[in-house]
């Protein structure tokens, strides 16, 4: 059911899971869930926003692309969204987002939104504990094999001091290794499916 | 010569048409049976135009056909298919080849029809069609030119005496009228009253005015047409009456109907006629004409 | 403006079939305000046809671009410099933004990421709809500011027909029959008389395509030496 990967150490596959939470309800749950000592699957790497109306297709997308074996947006409950209707923002982006990825072919079931109150904490376990499970079952990512990083904790470069403002960028070229590859790392030639773990 | 239709609106006080659709192909053996059964009942048989959107053969040929067997054929003709050069042609067509009366409609759009990729056309609407056969009735055409002989149509439109709203319906049917529709076949009615009332508010002057009666098969039918079909509205009383027959036989009790408001149209003089619709049993219209005596 | 959409992603993978770098081309006017062709729109579809690719495991690059407006020469030279190194040009224009950019570069094979829909406004966030046919013969003063050659299907001028049901219009029952709207509003004016007038046939050759215009302000003029 899972396959090995070739590079990796020889073990049955962990998956990876992103659990985008929004500060005010899902990311509170997460502290509570925390507080009470719930134990939930590890591989959930929880990424605090303010608001899951934030939240935009391509981070979705950006996320499956660097290798993320299922990804979920967890916000409030319909109603009790801090700034009025992000959460039903968030909604609509995910479904629009499961659309893209199913185009792509890759699973819309490894994308998904949960609401979450601050106050149920065993709920963020319950939800965290699925999404893993979720991604164990369809497998692993076929994309991490050319991910830019190994997510191995590690960030891709730091953060920045004063994060850029938006600018128009009418004429200005991106490359694809703009989008793809760490500094660090440099850009990778076209076409290249690397199977090693890159520095 | 005067051809029968509009001369029967002279000679009689009560004047019936009735309707056939031809077939979708060549085979009109079935089409024919249905002329020869209704031609001398009726004072004039439409021809429908590839009606509701579906292909089939042409108004205009099959006018001939029911001139050929001895009828007397009312051309329907739509906005749909053709632009105003195919639309006028036609109607040389239809004269030349001795059809006399047509009746000019918008069509419905190409959606509901089975062929719902095709290029609607709609270059003229069926308030400039008729202002166009009176053009060529005059020797002229839409361009101003003027024609090597004339037509001398008589032309008629439709109105849906129930449309809801009804002001936007009235403010057409007198440009129909202005534009020069002498008769008036009606979408199918099925209250009295309510077309009393009708017919109390329209202009009666230069226009024979028939209503539409559309034979109801069974209870489904009716309340499939109320919900489906616009400006039709079957009153409870009639669907209650049709779900009343015996199995089989609702539409019996449909023929009775008709025959019923068709008594009652005449006998009351409510209007200059009757223009009965069977589509799929145009074998019974007789029977239908009977139940009115 | 003018309203498109983005064609699903299958059809765009059809069209690049066999081509390994490739530009992607945004458009910063009507396409982005109608989310089809912007430069948040090039970014997902560069990931998505990325992800394809790498799932696929055919090679494949995928840079971006976006400009002003595709419909404008002056825009469509900033390209001049970067065209030359790719297999082929995918366009997140209008149809004319791809038609005037694979003009203007002519010894490249330029592909239509979008379907151009029509002439149109935004009803509210994400839903656009048709309000003008380009016509060229503009009417709206006779039809209180609603539009006949758009609004009713069979875009007549003496309406409305027998398919009209309770102000809806018989080919889709969700859209408004545009004569009982015209006939409403005109009410609410107090300018039925607007309606009493027979409209003439349409002047179509008004319409004749392809369109061009020449503004009066830049026709050559006689001048006395």
């Amino acid at each position: 059911m899972s396959e090995n990967q070739p590079a990796q150490p020889a073990e049955s596959f962990e998956p990876k899971v992103v659990a985008l939470c929004c500060t005010y309800c899902a990311y509170t749950a997460g502290d509570l869930a925390g507080s009470m000592r719930l134990e939930y699957a590890p591989n959930v790497r929880i990424v605090k926003i303010l608001c899951t109306g934030k939240v935009d297709a391509i981070l979705l997308l950006r996320a499956f692309e660097d290798g993320a074996d299922a990804v979920y947006v967890a916000g409030c409950a319909l109603g009790d969204c801090h700034f009025q209707e992000g959460n039903l923002r968030a909604i609509q982006t995910v479904a629009h987002a499961k659309k893209l990825l199913a185009e792509v072919g890759l699973e819309p079931e490894r994308l998904e939104f949960f609401h979450v109150p601050a106050s149920a904490g065993p709920l963020f376990a319950q939800r965290a504990n699925e999404m893993t499970d979720r991604a164990r079952k369809l497998g692993p990512n076929l994309l991490r094999r050319s991910a830019r990083q190994p997510a191995g904790g590690k960030l891709a470069k730091p953060p920045d001091a004063h994060p850029p403002l938006p600018q128009a960028k009418l004429g200005r070229l991106v490359h694809q290794a703009d989008r793809t590859d760490v500094s660090t790392g440099g850009p990778a030639a076209p076409g290249d499916l690397p199977t090693g773990v890159q520095a | 010569m005067v051809a029968a239709f509009p001369e029967s609106f002279v000679r009689k006080n009560f004047v019936v048409t009735a309707e056939v659709g031809p077939p979708k192909g060549t085979d009109i053996a079935q089409l024919i049976h249905h002329i020869e059964l209704l031609k001398d009942k009726v004072d004039g048989l439409n021809v429908t135009d590839n009606q509701s959107s579906v292909m089939r053969i042409s108004s205009l040929a099959i006018c001939r056909v029911i001139l050929d067997h001895g009828g007397e054929p009312i051309l329907q003709l739509t906005c749909r298919d053709r632009n105003r050069l195919a639309l006028q042609s036609e109607l040389l067509s239809a004269w030349v080849l001795g059809i006399k009366s047509v009746l000019c409609l918008t069509g419905d759009y190409v959606s509901v029809g089975d062929h719902p990729q095709a290029k609607p056309v709609f270059d003229l609407d069926s308030v400039q069609l008729l202002q166009t056969v009176a053009l060529l009735n005059q020797g002229k055409d839409l361009s101003g030119n003027d024609l090597s002989g004339k037509t001398d149509f008589f032309a008629g439109a439709v109105v849906t005496p129930e449309a809801d709203p009804i002001e936007p319906q009235m403010l057409k049917f007198r440009k129909k009228l202005a534009a020069g529709a002498r008769f008036i076949q009606t979408q199918a009615i099925y209250d009295l009253d309510k077309f009393r009332e009708f017919m109390a508010r329209v202009p009666r002057d230069g226009v024979k005015i028939m209503a539409g009666i559309v034979l109801l098969t069974s209870a489904g039918m009716a309340k499939y047409m109320n919900k489906n079909v616009p400006g039709i509205f079957v009153p409870d009383h009639l669907i209650q009456e049709l779900s009343q027959a015996e199995k089989g036989k609702a539409i019996e009790v449909g023929i009775r109907i008709a025959g019923r408001m068709i008594r009652e149209l005449r006998d009351k003089k409510l209007c200059d006629g009757v223009h009965v619709m069977a589509i799929g049993k145009e074998d019974r219209v007789p029977d239908i004409l009977k139940a009115a005596q | 403006m003018i309203v498109a959409q983005r064609k699903p992603l299958d059809q765009i993978e059809a069209m690049l079939a066999g081509f390994e770098k490739i530009l992607i081309v945004g458009c910063g006017t009507c396409v982005a305000v109608c989310m089809a062709g912007g430069e948040k729109e090039v970014e997902l579809l560069a990931a998505q046809l990325r992800m394809k690719a790498k799932l696929e495991g055919k090679p494949r690059t995928v840079d971006e671009i976006t400009i002003t407006r595709q419909c404008d020469k002056e825009y469509l030279d900033q390209l001049a410099r970067f065209v030359a190194e790719y297999d082929v040009i995918l366009s997140a224009g209008c149809g004319a933004g791809v038609q005037f950019l694979a003009e203007r570069y002519d010894d490249k094979l330029v592909l239509p990421a979008l379907n151009t829909l029509f002439i149109g406004v935004a009803e509210g966030p994400g839903t656009w709809s048709q309000r003008c046919t380009a016509c060229s013969e503009c009417i709206l003063d006779q039809t209180g500011g609603i539009c006949p050659m758009t609004i009713c299907a069979k875009n007549l001028l003496n309406g409305p027909c027998g398919g009209t049901n309770h102000g809806k219009c018989e080919v889709d029952g969700e859209k408004d029959c545009a004569w009982t709207l015209i006939y409403r509003r005109l009410e609410k004016l107090g300018r039925l008389d607007l309606l009493e007038k027979i409209q003439a046939p349409k002047n179509y050759a008004a319409m004749a395509k392809p369109g061009r215009y020449s503004h009066e302000a830049f026709q050559q003029a006689d001048t006395q030496e």
